[in-house]
């Protein structure tokens, strides 16, 4: 059972949409985890998907971005089927613990952020115009300094920042992230939601999962823009008011149905 | 530009000052000098391999006849002369004769791409898929005996070879295809994969030698002998070469995505599968070659040792990658020297240098070698 908190009163409100489900349902055999939900995702959205483990939400995270496809019903992303979906660049995306690969693999914090090129560049060669992306990524996360580090001498919360970067450098419009403040201490976590709620009303459509729904909504009110939707768009405090949390962690199964 | 950037800033030029005093700085971080020097390596390793390259290319042209067939003889002349100029020095009576100059060329050149296929596959935990794709190499030479045998050719090393490269190949997708399609741990279907090409091997083998009257140097293969490296062979790992350096190049960031990030390399829409299956089949060319020389119990380790080691100390994948292929050619060059001066088996000897290097570098990293998965 899982929840999504979705903002309202978007700052960029083009109209066009990022993602749209309809009845999608999707099991591992016997199992269902997703099923029959329909969500739609305009650009310009905060979208937080809360639920506790085993709620499905990384299922409906990764059939959001094409990772998976669903037994019946539909996804479009930007419009097209997730499966025919091309632009590899205009989705950001931090799976669950990702940021952990450097402990074992010798990676600085530039390379890590020059992979949001490699979409854009092909088999061509990065050329001057990836390079200016990268640098003006690391500058607008804060971790210029960091540039030459392997990242496992950062901080779980400097990780973080180097993947957003990633994101950034690729010009992503839509930015999914898997738990990205586990492993990550309590400051560093309110000062990662602050900078995802200024990328937010900057214009970039964000998605981020997380199994307590305390740790993505305290930070959303202390944020300049702290209305958000529960799935069915409903803001912040009416969800945390509703019975949405007791219907998503207490015992009842089941998956809300998103569509308002 | 959000006006509100200055917050995030501050704070982490806080955390940069915090993070530069706590961490331990590994080895060598020493002033302005490693990079260069890492180049300068590169550079000559590079003059190495375009020279062995080259050694191969007019070992092939004075076969011809004509003006081609003087040019090949006058340049492979000038390696004989370089080999006794090393004979001269070192006091021995060996690097002038072709054989040797062929096993260097061809060691030199496994090195190379050994190493770059080697880094990745490190780093994807795909480092026993090496030891498994010998196995299957060496099904290959057996099937390859039988295939010499049946179509009546010679049944000389270079042909076994390339049986062997083809039946590695196909081994390496049908590899890819089972861990794709069965449940089980990553390594169950390299472990079945393993055992069970050097079953095939066995009963090949036994059965073609009553049949077909092909005289194999199973041993050789087994263990490693610069002196089963031939004019075929050789020429064979310097075309590999050239192929496998200009795929690395080609696909080094789709390479470097999916080792570092797959699902996120998934979801920016690269054809991971391919890309996966390029570089087990790459891995596949590339344990053929260098079974030649290093046998097929050792060959993995050519793969995975110097990378590791290089994993040790480096700061970037790009370090790494540089570092490997230095590592691989000390090793080389010291393990084969040695097997040649003192009539060694090659493989053990350079894989044995390369042990060295790698505890080495242990020794002098802060990185716990426990994080390298070695499966």
């Amino acid at each position: 059972m899982s929840g999504v908190v979705d903002r309202t009163d978007t700052a960029v409100a083009d109209g066009d949409t990022v993602v749209d489900m309809a009845d999608v349902t999707f099991g591992y055999g016997d199992t269902v985890a997703v099923e029959e939900v329909s969500l739609s995702v305009e650009a310009g959205e905060f979208l937080g998907i809360l639920g506790p483990n085993g709620s499905g939400k990384t299922t409906l995270l990764h059939l959001m971005i094409g990772l998976k496809q669903p037994d019946a019903g539909t996804v479009e992303l930007f419009g097209e089927p997730t499966d025919a979906f091309g632009e590899g660049e205009r989705i950001g995306y931090v799976a669950q613990r990702a940021t952990d690969r450097g402990d074992a693999m010798p990676i600085s914090v530039r390379e890590t952020v020059l992979m949001g090129r490699f979409p854009h560049a092909g088999h061509g060669r990065i050329g001057s115009e990836d390079r200016a992306a990268v640098d003006r990524a690391l500058d607008r996360v804060g971790i210029a300094a960091l540039a030459n580090r392997p990242i496992d001498q950062l901080s779980g919360g400097q990780r973080q920042r180097t993947f957003i970067a990633r994101a950034l450098a690729a010009e992503a419009d839509l930015l999914a992230l898997d738990e990205p403040t586990v492993g990550v201490d309590v400051d560093s976590r309110t000062a990662f939601y602050d900078m995802l709620d200024e990328l937010n009303s900057e214009g970039m459509t964000i998605a981020p999962l997380e199994p307590n729904a305390a740790t993505l909504t305290t930070p959303v009110h202390t944020a300049p823009c702290p209305t958000r939707r529960l799935c069915h768009h409903g803001d912040t405090t009416s969800f945390l008011e509703s019975d949405a949390i007791e219907a998503a962690y207490g015992r009842r199964s089941g998956i809300v149905d998103h569509h308002g | 530009m959000s006006q509100d950037t200055a917050d995030p800033a501050e704070e982490s030029t806080d955390a940069v000052t915090e993070s530069g005093g706590a961490t331990t700085e590994r080895f060598p971080q020493s002033g302005g000098l490693r990079q260069p020097l890492e180049y300068l390596g590169l550079g000559v390793t590079a003059l190495l391999a375009v020279a062995m390259v080259a050694l191969v290319a007019f070992d092939w042209l004075q076969t011809l006849s004509g003006p081609l067939g003087g040019v090949g003889e006058a340049g492979f002349g000038l390696y004989e002369e370089a080999g006794r100029a090393l004979d001269s020095l070192l006091g021995t009576n060996v690097f002038w004769v072709s054989t040797t100059l062929r096993a260097v060329a061809t060691g030199v050149l496994v090195g190379v791409m050994a190493l770059l296929v080697g880094a990745f596959l490190v780093h994807r935990q795909m480092a026993l898929i090496g030891e498994t794709l010998a196995h299957t190499a060496f099904a290959g030479v057996a099937i390859g005996v039988v295939v010499a045998g049946v179509l009546g050719l010679s049944g000389s090393a270079g042909q076994l070879v390339l049986v062997a490269l083809v039946v590695s190949a196909l081994a390496a997708l049908g590899l890819q295809w089972l861990t794709a399609h069965t449940d089980a741990y990553g390594d169950v279907p390299i472990a079945i994969t393993l055992a069970g090409s050097f079953a095939l091997a066995t009963l090949v083998i036994s059965w073609g030698e009553g049949n077909f009257p092909v005289a194999i140097d199973i041993r050789g293969f087994l263990f490693g002998s610069h002196a089963i490296v031939t004019a075929g062979g050789a020429r064979l790992i310097g075309v590999l070469t050239v192929v496998v350096v200009a795929l690395v190049v080609l696909n080094y960031k789709q390479f470097l995505f999916i080792t570092f990030d797959e699902q996120a390399a998934r979801v920016a829409r690269l054809n991971v599968r391919r890309y996966n299956s390029l570089l087990i089949v790459m891995t596949a060319v590339v344990v053929v070659g260098a079974m030649q020389i290093l046998g097929v119990i050792l060959v993995a380790g050519m793969l995975v040792i110097p990378s590791a080691a290089a994993s040790q100390v480096a700061g970037s994948f790009r370090e790494v990658l540089v570092l490997s292929v230095l590592f691989g050619q000390v090793s080389v060059l010291v393990g084969l020297g040695t097997a040649i001066i003192w009539s060694l088996p090659s493989g053990g000897a350079i894989i044995l240098v390369g042990v060295c290097l790698y505890l080495a570098t242990v020794a002098v990293s802060g990185r716990s070698a426990g994080q390298l998965s070695t499966h």
